[in-house]
Formats: C-alpha cells, structure tokens, sequence
C-alpha cells in the first residue's frame, strides 16, 4: 500500500499550495490563553468538588481514613451481594483482607467470559480530575488490564487524597504517561440514546464506587499495616 | 464516498418529506432544545470557553498547514509503538484494506464502535459483500443498524427514533442477529438498554476482531483517543485480539498536551457533559493488554480536496461535536436524513459537497441548506465559519471555478438555472472577504429586507414551502451581540 502513502501526502503537500515554503509548525501561532485550572481551591476544596462532581454523574462516592478501608470495602462489596472479587496484581493485599468474596486474581490468560461471572472489581487509580469528576487508570500495579473495569457489573475505585487528585485536565494531562493506555471514567456507563432518557450501564459496570482514602492522622497507631 | 447514501433525493424533497413527518420533527425538536440548553450550562461553566475556542481551531489550523508533516510523525510513532500504518486515498482502498486485514485473522464477524469514518465510506457493506459481518455495537448504532436504517444525527444516530418504534425494532430484529430480545420488552429505556446489553455482550465476549474509528490521533506519541459513553467502545478498543481503527488524515492533533483544549471542548459541546463517561487512549500494543495486533488505516477519502479550498479547508477543524446540529433551524425541522450524507446539519452542508463534489443534484442541493443564521458559527467549538463555506460553496455551485478532485485540478461549469442568485451570492462573497465590511453588510442586509425572496432558493425551498420565511432581523446577530454580551469584553 506504498504507493498510496506517496500519493495521500503528495496530494496533502499540492493542496498546501497556499503556505509559504519557509513556515514551520510552530510559525503558525497557538495562544495558550486558557487557564490551567478554574479557580483557586484548597486542597479540602479540590476534594469536595471532585466528590460533587462524581456523585453528579451517579457514582456512589465513599470517604474513609485508611485504617477503615479493608472495612469500608468489605462492607461495600457485601452490600452489592457480591460473592466473587477481581483482583489487580499490586492492589495493597490490606485492602481486600477483611473481605468474604472470592477473590480471583488479573491473569492474562483469563477469558472475557471468565470475566464476566465475577460481581466486582476494586482497583486504584492514577489519577483524579476533582473539576469534572474523572478518574483515570493507567494499568499501574494497582488497576491491571483495562478489561478488568469494564467487564464485571460493579467497580470499587480507590482513590489516594490528596496525592492522586488534580483540579483540572490540563493537570491531569501532565501528570500522564501517553505510552501506557489510559481509561478515564466519568461515573458509570450511560447512554441517552433513546429519547435522551439517561439510562446506566448499558456496557460498562452499572455501579461505580468511588473511596476517597486519607492518610491517618500522623500519631495514630497503624493497626492496618 | 460510499453507495450507502446514493439514490437519496437531493434536499429539497427530502427535506420536504421529512417536515410532513410530525413524529421526526416532534423527536428532533424535543432532542435538540434539550441538548442546546444542557450544552449552554455547560460551556458557561467555563469562564475560559472563549480562549479554549481559539486555541482549538488555532491547533487544527497549525495542523492542517502541515498536514504532511504531522502525518509522517503520527506514522512513526505509531510504528514505533508497536501498530502498523495503511494508507488509504478513497473508499475503495480503506474497505479493502480493511477486508484484507480481517480476513487475514481468519475471523468472518467483527465488532465496531461507532464511527463515521467507516459510515462514510460504507464499509459495513463492503465486508457483508465479502461474507464478513459487522456488528455496530453503540445502542444507537444498533437501533439503526437493526431497523435497516440510516443514522440521522452524529452524536445520537437514532435520534428520528422514539422509544415505541426501538422496542417494536428490537422486538422484531434481534433474533435475526443473534440473542433475541427478552419476552415482553416494554417500551421503558431502561428495558430496552436491558436488551441491548445481553443481545451485544454475547458478541463482545465472543469477538476476535474490532473496528473503530478515533477523536484524535497525537502526531507526538502515535496515540489514538476515543471518547464516548456506553463502554462499548472500551469492549471492542480492548477486548478483541486484533484491532484496526480508520481514522481521517484530519483527525491529528500535534502534541500530547494539545488534548487538554480538546477534551475540554468535546464533551462540553457535544453530550453536554464536564467528561463523558469514558475516554480511553493506546498508543500501538501494550504485553498482555489489549488487542496485539493494531492496524491504522489513515483515510484521505476527499479530505485533500478539501484542503485545497482555502476556504473551505477549514471544514477539517471538526471534531464532530454535533453542536451545530442542535442550533440549526434547518435541521431541527429537516432531520439529517434529508442531508443523504452520513454529516448531517450544518457540517454536513458544508464537508459532504466537498468531500464529494458538488456533481450530483443532492451535494449541489446541500449549501443551500441553511438560513445564514449564524447560529452554527457562533456555537462551533473551533470557529469553523459555516456561513462563510455555504456562501463560497453557494459561489462554486453557481459560478463554477477551479476545484481539485481525486489530487486532480478541474474547472466545474456553472450549474444551470441559478442565474437569479448570482448576483446576491457576489454581494454577499463580497461581504465575506471584507471581514470589516461584514457588520455593515448584515446591517445592509437588514435595510434591503423587501429584496428578499419570500421563498429560498434550492434545499432551503422545502424549508420556505411550509412557513414564511422569517424577516431578516432588524438587528443583526452581531449587532445584538455586541448590545447585549460583547459590552463588558
Ligand atoms: S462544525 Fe463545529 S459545531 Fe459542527 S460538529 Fe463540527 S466541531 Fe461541532
């Protein structure tokens, strides 16, 4: 298909008549005049405002101290009935201990199908945009292969605060790496497609949990290590 | 562009039909006040909107200019990272590229996320004639996709559609495509997205093979986004082994951090939302993650053709928002069948005669489908001046001139029976080259009211043949602006 790589750009290059020989991309101005981030928050604020945002989009947003998360997500997991969890490799083993369900570890090997009889998953995250209520998964240790979020009906998303949250997308932006794939989450699956009645999960997970994770007041005794 | 639209009577009488239609203009009306209010909240949120706006059509135009350039990075990084890059100048080339790559992994089904790109080029057909099927995968897609129907809006196809006519649809038709719809679906969306979720997840677990088309394409790190809501998206971008995305030459962007103007534009402008549901970005393969073979098919399609319209060539800024759309008095009463292109609204008027010609009585129908309003203009998230193309595009039809076709530099003769309208179009081209000129012209516009025809001419006819056509405003749209908004700037 050579030939037609030469042809495309050679068309691209005739068609370009009109630009004066000597300009180079960057001769042709971008003003960046837009903000970096809208407004000026504490880091309490950024926090609120992305619990706000998240819970705008119909996802359940949870705020616990770390020593109550094991807790937390066992109690979450157990209300959604959920007898089997998928694991990422890397999720800190704290978070699941006090959990019942089943755990079933991100294997490459394992099916879509496979996949699909698991009730839950729990993972972190990269990186929360507090402006527009996103989260985004890079495939780091603690959020494994994209399927694992996507598959099973029911996500329990981890969020460190305030280390992985950013009041905007041009924050967020830099603090990514564009060679590992990324999935950004605004609350859980939706469509408007019929009549532009909102509906959830048509595809995705139908119930995104969000825990907002603090560190424990420094002096406390760290019961959960 | 592809057979999927040929046949379609021009504008006019499609047009005509589809106002007689009182469902279709009660859905449409309905759908696109909701969408343009929602998207008002949205964008004033943004206290920036204005700089973002700039800095958007700034970018596509940097990357329009050096097009060449962009796209021999994009390659290499894409390369780089583990993909492979097709190239493709015309419908043909893309469907057999495509057929080629599917056939190549044994596979006689795929699974898509909706794209326009492959709309465009008919590539569903193309695969069916080869004995391959593809099923589209976005709700909306699959209504139309079952209903043997052709999509009418760019953000929600089967926006024509009421919820009566899709449980009659899924009734009747998923059967024929596999699972078959639940015993006694009702007409509630929830039942209904219910239905789509257990008739397409059987496919998705199941499939080998997926196609996409992509929002972006960052020159800089060979990265493709898609952006969406349903997740079905997500299933066909990581489930399936092989994946192969067609994209226009025009979908690239330079850098990585140009995405932070555009993913703040897109879903504001489109759904109306701070962030649709689920935005995902690859760049080539990753071990053990996703799809392992990845092919990219660059279209061009017509798209160098519309680069060399000075003018026109700002149609490639699109990010197909469907905006536009939403604000325009034609569309809402038209529907976007009437358009016969897979780019209905007011986008549509202006990328299909261009990407393909103004030849047939349909694409020569299509810059006159509109009111001139503005409106379009003034909600565009990348300044593309719809008006202006119309006008040029209007000239063109009925002046003739140089045009390129296929790479290749042609005259087109002046179409018959427009003779009155030339003199209005050179008023108002000359209004147009004159940026200066131009508020002084819509204020002459507003002084010469009684020389305006009742009826407009060409598409715009079936439009006036229902209604009085509305008074040019006393008060241009600009003067009103400046009035009301444009005081405290
Ligand atoms: S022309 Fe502008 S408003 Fe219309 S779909 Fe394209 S980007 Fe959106």
């Amino acid at each position: 298909m050579n030939s037609s790589r030469e042809r495309v750009l050679a068309r691209v290059r005739r068609a370009l008549a009109d630009v004066p020989r000597e300009e180079r991309p960057r001769d042709h101005r971008v003003e960046r005049g837009y903000l970096r981030a809208h407004g000026e928050r504490t880091v309490e604020e950024t926090t609120a405002l992305l619990a706000e945002n998240l819970a705008d989009y119909r996802a359940v947003v949870h705020r616990t101290r770390a020593s109550g998360l094991p807790d937390l997500i066992a109690r979450l997991l157990e209300r959604h009935g959920s007898r089997s969890v998928l694991v990422p490799p890397g999720l800190p083993a704290p978070w699941t201990a006090a959990c019942h369900a089943t755990r079933v570890d991100d294997l490459a090997a394992s099916t879509p199908h496979e996949l699909d009889a698991v009730d839950s998953v729990v993972t972190g995250c990269a990186v929360a945009i507090a402006e527009t209520g996103t989260l985004v998964l890079d495939g780091g240790p603690g959020q494994g292969r994209r399927r694992i979020t996507l598959v099973p009906d029911h996500h329990i998303c981890v969020v460190r605060v305030p280390e992985q949250v950013v009041d905007s997308v041009p924050l967020a932006l830099e603090r990514l790496d564009p060679t590992r794939p990324l999935t950004w989450i605004s609350g859980p699956s939706a469509t408007s497609d019929i009549e532009l009645d909102r509906v959830e999960g048509v595809h995705g997970p139908r119930t995104l949990e969000v825990v907002l994770v603090e560190a424990d007041p420094a002096g406390a005794t760290d019961e959960n290590p | 562009m592809s057979g999927t639209y040929l046949g379609m009577p021009a504008f006019p009488r499609a047009a005509r039909d589809a106002v007689r239609d009182t469902t279709l203009r009660g859905n449409l009306r309905h759908a696109t006040h909701t969408i343009r209010d929602k998207r008002a909240r949205a964008v004033a949120e943004l206290a920036d909107w204005q700089e973002l706006r700039a800095a958007g059509k700034a970018i596509k135009d940097r990357t329009l200019r050096h097009l060449d350039h962009y796209l021999v990075r994009l390659e290499e990084a894409v390369t780089a990272a583990g993909g492979t890059v097709h190239w493709a100048a015309d419908a043909a080339e893309a469907n057999a590229i495509v057929t080629y790559l599917v056939k190549a992994t044994g596979e006689s089904e795929v699974v898509k996320v909706k794209s326009m790109a492959t709309q465009e080029i008919g590539l569903n057909e193309a695969l069916e004639a080869e004995g391959i099927r593809a099923y589209e995968t976005d709700l909306a897609e699959l209504i139309v996709q079952l209903g043997e129907d052709r999509p009418s809006h760019i953000l929600v196809p089967a926006i024509h559609r009421n919820r009566a006519e899709i449980r009659d649809i899924f009734d009747q038709e998923m059967g024929r495509w596999g699972r078959p719809a639940p015993e006694g679906l009702s007409d509630s969306p929830a039942e209904l997205a219910e239905a789509a979720r257990l008739h397409l997840r059987e496919k998705f677990l199941r499939a080998k093979v997926g196609i996409s088309g992509a929002n972006f394409m960052v020159a800089e790190t060979g990265t493709l986004v898609v952006v969406e809501s349903e997740g079905n998206g997500r299933m066909c971008l990581t489930l399936p082994e092989t994946l192969i995305s067609v994209v226009g030459i025009e979908k690239v962007v330079p850098t990585w951090q140009d995405l932070e103007v555009f993913l703040q534009l897109l879903p504001r402008s489109s759904t109306a939302e701070r962030m649709n549901p689920y935005t995902s970005t690859w760049t080539g393969t990753t071990d053990s993650d996703g799809p392992q073979n990845f092919h990219l098919v660059l279209l061009d399609n017509g798209r160098t053709d519309t680069l060399a319209d000075e003018v026109g060539r700002q149609a490639l800024r699109c990010i197909r928002c469907s905006a536009c759309l939403n604000v325009c008095p034609v569309y809402e009463r038209a529907g976007g069948h009437a358009y016969g292109s897979v780019y209905p609204g007011p986008i549509g008027a202006i990328l299909s005669p261009q990407l393909r010609g103004t030849a047939s009585e349909i694409d020569a129908s299509l810059p006159y489908a509109s009111s001139l309003c503005g409106a379009c203009y003034e909600v565009c998230p990348v300044a593309i001046d719809i008006p202006e193309v119309l006008v040029h595009l209007r000239e063109r039809v009925v002046q003739g001139g140089e045009v390129t076709r296929n790479g290749v530099k042609v005259t087109l003769r002046p179409a018959k029976g427009h003779a009155a309208e030339r003199a209005a179009m050179r008023a108002a081209r000359w209004a147009l080259d004159h940026p200066g000129a131009l508020r002084a012209g819509q204020r002459l516009a507003s002084r010469t009211r009684r020389l305006h025809p009742k009826r407009l001419p060409g598409p715009g006819r079936a439009w006036t043949d229902t209604r009085t056509l509305p008074e040019v405003p006393e008060e241009s749209f600009r003067d009103w602006w400046q009035r009301t908004r444009g005081g405290d700037r």
